[in-house]
């Protein structure tokens, strides 16, 4: 019983992160219906600024709270600068080039990214500094740490305040107009190049927090890490419908609880023949039934083709 | 006049809203049938349960006494269906000519083999499927343009190049969803005539939607009126014009 | 018309001179590991010839398509390796390993069939990453694969006792290995253009474009969708399962990790920055994206002869300048440097989304 509890928290908070990742694919996507290969980077660097910056302030007489801070709004900045950037560069003189052209600058940001992290911060795993509290509490017989805790709410809040900017403000109801048609929101009066680059901007924010997170939670930055992170994160964004914002956070919990359910019990279920080395196989796997069941995701609205 | 097509009791509903509800027909072979009915009356919903895009959820549709609900889009082609859609729905990155040569599939054979080893065979046959091509093209009208992208094609040319295609697959029921939407008077009645010209040199059955209520009195022998899903009547265009329940649901509107 | 065809068959004799004679020129003029860029450079033509079938024709976006090289390399490695101590010859194992990849491509494509765009990308992505973490992992608890060690001592590819891994003389030149590994991929190459020029004029090319323009219509045009898309996916498969066969024989060694998300990524790359579709872009894009990261090597000599020193790793660098290189070709040719004739007509006349 106190295994179940502790993968569900373990999945609950891992879950939480791909959901702020996952917000920034299907926000762009929502709008451009582009895969922003590029956001897992965009995320990786927010981890390595973060890092990097927390780092060098740690051996000064700044308290604590202050130098983590710090460390956070050097990551959200540099990281909405960069989206900011990307977007001006690389897509938007492809708005309205062939389908998959934008998806290969897309890449090739990706892997610039990757380099210039490289070249910056080495190959070498980067360890977080250790600033963290180290608390823990117990909950239904299972661990749950401080920091567990400090990422699950800050990243509960923030997708209640998306939410809530998305479908309660002015900004919000100009970006679902967007989403909706780019010309026909501009006829409205609502500048889609700007709605464009806000939304770059948020995402990126939450990709850089979550930079921060990941690093935190797992103690390690690498150049590598945004890969397979944002692969994961953009499965969730699938996962849950893409281009839909509650379906990004129902898909990044989820997808976080299965893979850690699935790490954690599949050894067993199967007696050791499959072993928790499955558990990226896992997470895909129930990615491909839910499509191959909904083919446009949890929360999708269905393609209902009117001929 | 013997029977083509009979939909018995079809019924098609989407969550709660029901779209056709058990609509019954009949149409004979050779006949110009129109379907009228106000916007959402279940007029395109009935192509598509016809054509398979959808499935029934029940009811029964038997062209030339075979069962054909339930079949997939291209096997119900295969026997004799064919259509057009209601907002243009060509390939459009490809030639006029390519088009409706895609059109002609059903009746072809090649696989992967002749395409690859380009026998006898398949160069006869991809020399019939070229010049079916262009002679439908030249039937419709747009011969001049077989070359043209069908994207870059005129509205009027895009909606002739669509029946030239539905005809390269020999069908005996040619279903047209609103032919004439967004042409002018000229263009319709030059439509018309072609509708008629081909019922008669390819012995079709056409199937029409059309808004034009004019238009439609003036091309078909006989018309259903559709509303909410329901067959209010079906007849002879005079007496579908003085059908008091018509007049209520949908000409009543100023139209009459 | 005459003339014409006489000027064609002027080109194509010296386009086959031509191949014919650039490895030699490589060796003389760049060295020997150039032959080996070019080898590559083949084989990754044979891959994205294969998945341009699927993207470039049937317009299906398939992100996993490196699994059927794998699977074409993993069948290979296991029948021609001490791994189970089997020496199988090269006709029976690599159309066994082509078909193997072609059954996979049907295998994984049934499922997928009813998404659409983006949600067959990330579906095809799962199903390459899955077929990859298998390898990883099925060492245990029976061992096939190898694990993540993979499999080494691949037989290299024979033709009876001829090994293409020795040189030979003939007619008084010597062949090293890499010539001969150049000459018998070219065949396949060769083939393969052959197979792919004539499917896309064909029935059953153009029921691939009806799908790729509007599956809707395809469906009511009467193109039985499933199969052909099917077919595509198999057709794909078969060319990536051959390459992936060449390549164990020509390494002599795979891992998983040679078929990494990555790799799939870069084929796509090559045919969309090469001109989808069209067969001569794809070439293109293929040989240039092998070649680019190679010749962006001699960076590391560049900045010893210029600067006196290596400022940079030249390995960070190259990739850094490739990923640059990538985000330049496709602004300035954002319908691929080669793009078909009708493509770029289209995009001259209307840019749609």
């Amino acid at each position: 019983m106190d295994i179940l509890v502790q993968q569900l928290i373990n999945g609950l908070v891992l879950g939480s992160v791909y959901a702020l990742i996952a917000l920034g694919y299907t926000m762009v996507y929502g709008i451009l219906e582009l895969i922003n290969f590029a956001h897992g980077e965009i995320t990786m660097i927010g981890a390595m600024i973060a890092v990097a910056t927390i780092g060098a302030l740690s051996g000064g007489a700044l308290p604590i709270p202050v130098i983590l801070f710090t460390g956070l709004v050097a990551a959200m900045a540099g990281c909405m600068a960069l989206g900011y950037v990307i977007e001006r560069i690389a897509y938007r003189p492809l708005r309205h080039a062939p389908r998959l052209a934008p998806l290969i600058t897309a890449i090739g940001v990706s892997i610039v990214l990757q380099n210039i992290a490289m070249l910056i911060w080495g190959r070498q795993y980067i360890a977080f500094p250790p600033v963290l509290p180290q608390g823990w509490h117990t909950l239904l017989g299972a661990r749950i740490t401080d920091l567990q805790v400090a990422i699950l709410v800050t990243a509960l809040v923030l997708m209640l305040v998306l939410d809530l900017l998305v479908h309660r403000t002015r900004l919000g109801r100009a970006m679902r107009a967007t989403a909706q048609s780019i010309p026909l929101a501009g006829l409205m009066g609502i500048n889609g190049n700007r709605i464009i680059s806000i939304t770059f901007l948020i995402g990126s924010a939450l990709a850089a927090i979550s930079g921060f997170m990941v690093s935190a939670y797992y103690g390690l930055a690498h150049y590598y890490m945004g890969f397979l992170l944002g692969l994961k994160a953009f499965s969730a964004a699938v996962l849950g419908g893409i281009g839909n914002i509650r379906g990004a956070m129902l898909g990044g919990l989820l997808l976080g609880i299965i893979e850690s359910l699935g790490a954690g019990y599949i050894g067993t279920l199967t007696h050791g023949v499959i072993g928790s080395n499955y558990q990226d196989v896992f997470a895909f796997f129930v990615l491909i039934t839910v499509l191959i069941l909904r083919p446009s995701g949890l929360l999708g609205a269905p393609a209902t083709d009117r001929a | 006049m013997s029977e083509l097509l009979r939909f018995s009791g079809v019924s098609r509903h989407f969550g709660g809203v029901q779209a056709l509800s058990e609509v019954s027909l009949s149409i004979s072979r050779g006949e110009l049938y129109g379907l009228i009915g106000p916007n959402g009356a279940g007029k395109t919903t009935l192509f598509n349960v016809l054509t398979g895009l959808i499935p029934p959820s029940s009811g029964e549709i038997l062209f030339d006494g075979q069962p054909v609900h339930g079949l997939p889009p291209h096997r119900i082609l295969e026997r004799g269906i064919a259509r057009t859609f209601q907002n243009i729905r060509l390939f459009p990155g490809l030639t006029a000519l390519e088009n409706v040569m895609i059109g002609r599939h059903a009746r072809t054979h090649a696989g992967l083999l002749g395409a690859i080893l380009r026998n006898r065979r398949t160069r006869n046959e991809e020399a019939a499927i070229r010049a079916r091509a262009a002679q439908l093209l030249e039937h419709v009208g747009i011969a001049r343009h077989a070359q043209a992208l069908a994207g870059n094609l005129s509205y009027g040319d895009q909606r002739r190049l669509e029946i030239a295609r539905a005809l390269a697959s020999d069908p005996r029921l040619l279903a047209l969803d609103e032919p004439a939407a967004g042409m002018n008077p000229a263009e319709r009645d030059s439509l018309a005539r072609l509708i008629r010209q081909l019922r008669d040199e390819f012995q079709l059955t056409v199937l029409i939607i059309e808004h034009d209520v004019r238009l439609m009195m003036a091309l078909c022998d006989r018309m259903a009126v559709l509303d909410f899903g329901e067959k209010i009547t079906e007849d002879v265009p005079d007496r579908v014009r003085v059908h008091p329940r018509v007049i209520r649901a949908y000409l009543g509107g100023g139209e009459a | 018309m005459r003339r014409r065809q006489r000027s064609a068959w002027i080109a194509g004799t010296l386009l086959a001179i031509g191949l014919a004679c650039l490895p030699l020129l490589l060796q003389i003029g760049l060295g020997r590991s150039w032959v080996r860029i070019a080898d590559l450079a083949l084989l990754y033509t044979l891959l994205a010839l294969g998945l341009n079938i699927v993207v470039g024709y049937a317009g299906l976006l398939d992100l996993g398509y490196i699994a059927f090289y794998a699977v074409g390399a993993y069948v290979y490695a296991l029948l021609d390796s001490p791994q189970f101590g089997l020496h199988w010859p090269l006709w029976a194992v690599l159309p066994l390993g082509a078909a193997s990849a072609a059954l996979f491509g049907v295998l994984l494509g049934a499922p997928t069939l009813r998404l659409r765009g983006d949600y067959l990308a990330i579906v095809t992505l799962g199903f390459g990453e899955i077929i990859r973490i298998f390898l990883n992992n099925l060492n245990a608890p029976v061992n096939i694969t190898n694990g993540p060690q993979g499999i080494s001592l691949i037989d290299p590819l024979h033709f009876g006792t001829i090994s293409l891994a020795a040189p030979h003389r003939l007619a008084g030149l010597t062949l090293s290995p890499p010539l001969q590994y150049y000459y018998l991929f070219l065949a396949c190459v060769l083939v393969v253009v052959f197979i792919a020029l004539r499917l896309q004029d064909s029935r059953i090319g153009r029921a691939w474009a009806a799908i790729r323009e509007d599956e809707l219509a395809a469906a009511a045009s009467g193109i039985p969708v499933r199969n052909v898309k099917l077919l595509a996916f198999a057709m794909g498969a078969t060319f990536g399962g051959l390459a992936g066969g060449l390549f164990a024989g020509f390494q002599g060694f795979i891992s998983p990790e040679s078929f990494n998300l990555m790799e799939s990524v870069m084929v796509l790359c090559m045919i969309v920055l090469g001109g989808m579709g069209h067969v001569p872009g794809v070439i293109l894009g293929a040989v240039l994206l092998t070649v680019l990261p190679e010749a962006l090597r001699m960076l590391g000599d560049w900045q010893l002869n210029h600067l006196g020193r290596v400022v940079a790793d030249p390995d960070d660098l190259r990739m850094l300048l490739f990923g640059l290189a990538l985000i330049a070709m496709m602004l300035f040719r954002p319908a691929g440097m080669l793009p078909s004739p009708r493509h770029r007509r289209e995009w001259r006349k209307d840019a749609r989304p």
